[in-house]
């Protein structure tokens, strides 16, 4: 990186006197260039990815069913959202959702990237069972899930029955279908987590540890007062990550609850979809969808913000 | 990463050259007493799903369930006989492998010109694009949907394929490796009289294949795994991706678990044994989407 930096500056260096007549003719070249190599890219962006977001929120002063042309509605749609029930239902149940999931992942995730860091024979086996779920789809994930929830036949219920404790409804109990599906959830991202932490770790300098041993330090403190605060810059990033994915979470209510029991699993995008492709009120979906990005967006720069001012040691 | 003060001393510090104790001993490590049972949590569902994937009927609805009797293929030739696998399967790679070759043509070349060319404009792109990193997929779906109705592309591979070809993230990453490389391997070539293009082709790209292995193993998986976009942009059974068209073939299988599970073994083979074939790079790749 250095280096790089370095030869990079050199290269900044003003020109000899020689060079600079062409110079012109470079440049326009250079703009010829430079907008024909971004463009195809800049293109595709702007079209799916720029455009859209000021269209939505057009759409969110609408009433649309986005297969005909909307009418202008002013604000209803979010007048509307300050007094729809399920609404506030939806947005109450992503944040227990994500105050459940992102720590738990999180917490879990650290004690297990140290294992997987030790020198053990199959450790190659050991990271593989942990990593496979993370390349699972989540449709998969929500199939299996299913199966092993399954009141009437599945395992869980089974070994609660063999344990002699009472049986469980799971994804078919309002109380325990969220819950639920943080637990499906924590399976299928746990792996991602620890890949982060365990590359984390792998860039602890040796030498440190040695260094620490050396000093008479034992590993577990070794752990607490060097690897620890090392995975500081793993954890902002996890957190900022996972809460954003926590707060988008879809695919896996669709695939096992689809929002139920009486909308006890319904999260804000499960919302948002049900809104636009069951209801065919695209403008109110667009307004949820508003609403979720300023979330995410505040969100993400209070936590950023945060991991800044609390990092142990600052990244230069 | 930068280094960090604490780093600094050590490295200049602790070169005694000592090494750690235990290494290869005869006695195996307590650590697999946590080790086993961990990896058997994590692969139990998976596990669970083969086994029920090759049971019978009566099998899958003991309880409690137990393991089965045998190999029992015939759930397999059902859920391949009842739902287009192959066909979903088909579409799935299609889609993956465009949004591949898209990303890696477009990224670089735009990565390389945020990087390396000054034109007018080019603050301005960037932090236009950059931007779009932020936006979450589920503002973008609703008018993202009527432009490709006004495309006639809705229900076509082409609406899958469309919005993936070039990603932020991939314009980001690439740049990112661009202005690592040093200047002088590029003015080398320039000199010789090589385009822009060419120097890019001939020189650049040839530095940068574990960047690029990375950029198509994160697409891949992302455009593979995707299921939202899908679910809203094909109807069509033909036109459904395996994601897609595994949701719909539960929905039509929901009582019979063994041919369920098969379908479901089989939406997961391609993806599970790239990954067990090439491990390490999945995991390079995963971690280097959280540090650039």
């Amino acid at each position: 990186m250095t280096t790089a930096a370095t030869a990079d500056r050199v290269g900044h260096r003003p020109h000899p006197p020689g060079r600079t007549r062409g110079r012109d003719r470079v440049r326009r070249a250079d703009h010829v260039a430079g907008w024909a190599f971004v463009s195809p890219a800049v293109l595709l962006i702007g079209l799916f990815g720029l455009v859209p977001v000021i269209w939505s929120l057009l759409l969110s002063f609408q009433q649309t069913d986005l297969t005909s042309p909307g009418t202008w509605t002013g604000a209803a749609n979010y007048r509307r959202m300050m007094h729809d029930p399920v609404f506030w239902q939806a947005a109450r149940q992503t944040v227990f959702y994500s105050v459940l999931f992102v720590p738990i992942t999180m917490v879990l995730a650290i004690p297990i990237a140290v294992l997987l860091n030790q020198k053990v024979r199959g450790m190659t086996f050991y990271r593989m069972a942990v990593f496979v779920p993370v390349v699972t789809s989540t449709v998969a994930t929500g199939v299996i899930f299913s199966w092993l929830y399954n009141p009437q036949l599945g395992p869980i219920n089974a070994a609660l029955a063999k344990l002699g404790l009472p049986q469980q409804g799971f994804f078919q109990s309002p109380a325990e279908a969220l819950p639920s599906v943080v637990v499906m959830t924590v399976w299928g991202w746990l792996g991602f987590a620890v890949i982060i932490y365990l590359s984390a770790l792998q860039n602890v300098p040796r030498e440190l540890m040695e260094a620490a041993a050396l000093d008479g330090c034992g590993r577990v403190r070794a752990f607490w007062r060097i690897e620890l605060p090392l995975l500081a810059p793993a954890s902002a990033f996890l957190l900022v990550w996972l809460t954003i994915n926590a707060l988008q979470l879809f695919d896996e209510v669709y695939v096992t609850t689809k929002g139920g029991p009486l909308h006890a699993s319904t999260v804000l995008v499960y919302y948002l979809y049900q809104q636009a492709f069951v209801d065919f009120d695209g403008g109110y979906a667009a307004a949820i969808g508003a609403v979720l990005f300023v979330v995410i967006l505040a969100v993400t720069v209070v936590q950023l913000w945060l991991g800044r001012r609390t990092s142990p040691y600052e990244v230069s | 990463m930068a280094e960090t003060a604490a780093v600094r001393t050590a490295r200049t510090g602790g070169a005694a050259g000592h090494r750690r104790s235990g290494g290869r001993s005869g006695r195996p490590s307590p650590l697999h007493l946590v080790l086993v049972p961990l990896s058997a949590l994590m692969l139990a569902p998976l596990v669970w799903m083969v086994l029920l994937s090759i049971s019978t009927e009566e099998e899958a609805r003991r309880f409690p369930p137990g393991l089965p009797s045998g190999v029992h293929w015939q759930n397999y030739l059902r859920a391949w006989s009842e739902g287009p696998f192959g066909h979903w399967l088909l579409n799935s790679t299609i889609v993956a492998v465009s949004c591949v070759v898209g990303n890696l043509v477009f990224c670089s070349l735009a990565g390389y010109a945020f990087a390396r060319i000054r034109f007018a404009g080019s603050r301005v792109l960037f932090i236009a694009v950059l931007a779009t990193l932020m936006v979450p997929f589920q503002i973008v779906m609703l008018p993202t949907l009527i432009v490709l109705r006004h495309l006639h592309m809705i229900d076509t591979l082409g609406a899958l394929i469309a919005p993936n070809l070039a990603t932020p993230f991939g314009v980001f990453l690439l740049r990112q490796f661009f202005t690592a490389i040093p200047k002088e391997l590029e003015e080398a070539a320039r000199i010789d009289g090589a385009g822009r293009l060419r120097t890019l082709v001939k020189v650049l790209l040839p530095l940068m294949g574990p960047i690029l292995a990375t950029l198509s193993i994160l697409t891949f998986l992302s455009v593979w795994n995707d299921f939202l976009w899908p679910l809203i942009a094909v109807q069509s059974p033909g036109n459904m991706t395996i994601q897609l068209g595994l949701q719909n073939f539960q929905g039509a299988h929901l009582t019979n678990w063994p041919v369920l599970m098969a379908g479901t073994v089989t939406s997961q083979i391609p993806v599970l044994v790239l990954f067990v074939l090439a491990q390490r790079f999945f995991v390079r790749s995963i971690a280097s989407s959280g540090f650039k």
